[in-house]
């Protein structure tokens, strides 16, 4: 807008604007600051000061303590296999299916993209697929963790809907140099829908990450159990697993509570603020919003 | 051999049956890629909607499915019978109805202030910032609501016994449970839902703006007449979304903000399911819940969607 419109009212509008828009942004982050300055501050300085983004008493002994425990640094490890082993098999199941439908001659197709859409209308909900888990033995294995939600069908059509706008030529070509169907789809289509499978990738990714639902559902056994259950755990219900905690001096615990509790909520963040600037870039070009409607 | 016999006095249908084969034969490798999705979707989302015949069952988990006694709409009457279910039922919409008037505008507002922002560099900062909480886990959230609002040393106790003397239990009190969630909802989720509306709004024509600025119109006018309006398609669709999800609360942060103190504003049919099914192992009856639960969701979204196209809005069904 050039500058001759402006009115009085605008320009104050604008002032409380930007003035809004930056506390609600600073709103957005300022429990993390809290949390990280938390973390390394001492129990009695955060009894003792409200609120603080710099400790005065910097210590790491809340990280020391949680790192000295076999328990966090195992969860930690059980999420990350989860992480990267179920985000293979997402992209896997999403993209070989997502292909095949993509192909508009293909018998059968329609019938195949009904079943997909009306699963996400109607779900037989949590006990019938608990039922199902257990009758494939998977309980208590990262399987299943990473099987029941092996394809999301909103992402599986957003990928189909991409595969589909790749020109049919460049097939064709491919196919009259002797490619076949999978190598078609390994040397042409996957190198072409890159940033659409970073995307999803990061997206899978972050969703294992944070899965708490599945784990609470499936996993009995502690030693399995992913960070974000051992998380709630440690903060919710305010207990090291059975194990370890009689290894550790009981006053120690008591002394340092809070603090832990922060460290242990910094450690699980951690993750994903450092790939968040990727997923930004990502859907910041506006990937998943063109196709939310087409 | 059987086929060729069989198909001999139609020719036009064996010509019929020889392209069928012909096309499957021809994209055998396309339905080989296809076979992984396909078992998927039937394994883990069709043999439990098949499943849900267990709520008609007095399921016995050592006779299994087939050898279960069938009992009818015996669960649902149990169900329907229990006080229980008007406690859920209760809780269960009012979250909703709290979610549909205090976060359901949220990312529209915001939305509308990003929009006005002239200034590209501060805008993009503040986006930068208000998509994070969405990516953060509903452990997580809960994490920091534990934290903060605890009455042993959490920030927001210690301040209030400095300046009031006195200490709230928000964590077990059934006072603050609803407020509690939707500030969580309103804090993970409004700067993230802004992104659809942003996207709708650059969309917008900005000769509409000029000439609405030639005709006199202040920025309110502006607001109201152009951007709101254009819009309007994505709140329609939204809202019918939502509506589908009336009944479903998100068990998750449910699960994790749930304690016996306020159990009773805090359990829903989420929750209930849970605890009846896999807690207690009443299989049959849990899944009876669920399916009442889908059931009801399913008539809304397409009721929600029925009415939109009634009153000139496109659906999305």
């Amino acid at each position: 807008m050039s500058k001759s419109y402006r009115s009085l009212g605008g320009t104050l509008f604008d002032i409380f604007n930007y003035l809004l828009l930056s506390l609600i942004g600073i709103a957005a982050v300022l429990p993390f600051l809290y949390i990280v300055a938390g973390s390394f501050a001492s129990d009695s300085e955060l009894t003792r000061r409200a609120f603080f983004i710099i400790p005065q008493s910097f210590s790491v002994a809340a990280y020391k303590y949680i790192f000295s425990t076999d328990t966090v640094t195992h969860s930690i490890w059980n999420s990350l296999m989860i992480t990267v082993g179920g985000t293979i098999v997402n992209l896997f199941f999403t993209v070989t299916m997502a292909y095949a439908l993509a192909k508009r001659g293909l018998m059968g197709r329609n019938l195949v993209l009904n079943l997909v859409i009306f699963s996400m209308l109607f779900s037989g909900g949590m006990i019938p697929t608990y039922l199902v888990v257990r009758e494939l033995q998977l309980l208590d294995t990262f399987w299943a963790l990473i099987l029941p939600g092996a394809i999301s069908a909103f992402n599986l059509i957003i990928v189909k809907n991409f595969f589909q706008e790749i020109p049919p030529e460049l097939e064709e070509a491919a196919r009259i140099d002797g490619c076949a169907e999978i190598g078609l789809l390994w040397r042409i289509v996957l190198p072409l829908s890159m940033p659409v499978l970073a995307t999803f990738t990061l997206f899978y990714a972050v969703g294992h990450w944070n899965n708490f639902f599945s784990a609470l559902l499936y996993i009995n056994d502690p030693e399995k159990w992913p960070l974000q259950v051992m998380l709630r755990q440690i903060v919710l219900l305010s207990q090291m697993a059975a194990g370890s905690a009689q290894s550790v001096d009981y006053n120690y615990v008591k002394e340092a509570e809070q603090s832990i509790k922060m460290a242990v909520i910094v450690v699980g963040t951690i993750p994903i603020l450092l790939v968040y600037p990727f997923l930004q870039k990502h859907f910041a070009k506006g990937v998943l919003i063109g196709s939310v409607k087409g | 051999m059987k086929l060729t016999a069989e198909s001999a006095p139609s020719s036009a249908h064996a010509r019929q049956r020889a392209t069928v084969m012909a096309r499957l034969r021809k994209d055998k490798w396309t339905y080989v890629l296809l076979a992984p999705g396909l078992l998927y979707f039937l394994i883990f989302k069709y043999v439990p909607m098949w499943g849900v015949l267990l709520a008609f069952q007095n399921y016995q988990p050592f006779l299994g499915f087939w050898k279960s006694e069938w009992i009818g709409m015996e669960n649902f009457r149990i169900f329907f019978d229990n006080p229980e279910f008007f406690m859920l039922l209760r809780n269960t919409l009012v979250l909703s109805l709290y979610n549909l008037l205090f976060f359901f505008p949220a990312p529209i507002i915001l939305a509308l202030l990003l929009n006005e922002v002239r200034r590209a560099f501060f805008k993009r900062t503040i986006q930068t910032m208000i998509y994070v909480p969405h990516f953060i886990s509903l452990v997580i959230v809960a994490s920091l609501t534990y934290v903060f609002l605890t009455t042993q040393n959490g920030i927001v106790n210690t301040m209030l016994e400095k300046y009031t003397g006195d200490t709230i239990d928000f964590l077990g009190s059934p006072d603050w449970f609803r407020p509690m969630i939707i500030t969580q909802t309103i804090w993970k989720e409004s700067g993230f839902g802004t992104i659809i509306f942003l996207a709708a709004l650059a969309g917008v024509d900005v000769e509409q703006y000029e000439a609405a600025i030639m005709d006199g119109a202040n920025r309110w006018r502006q607001m109201w007449h152009i951007t709101l309006p254009s819009i309007r398609n994505t709140i329609v669709i939204l809202l019918i979304l939502r509506m589908g999800d009336v009944l479903d609360n998100g068990f998750e942060q449910i699960y994790l903000m749930l304690n016996p103190l306020n159990r009773e504003v805090a359990e829903v049919f989420d929750t209930y399911v849970y605890m009846m099914g896999i807690t207690q192992g009443a299989f049959s009856y849990s899944t009876a819940v669920g399916l009442f639960k889908a059931v009801v969701g399913v008539i809304l979204v397409l009721g929600a969607n029925w009415t939109a196209k009634r009153f000139g809005q496109s659906g999305i069904y």
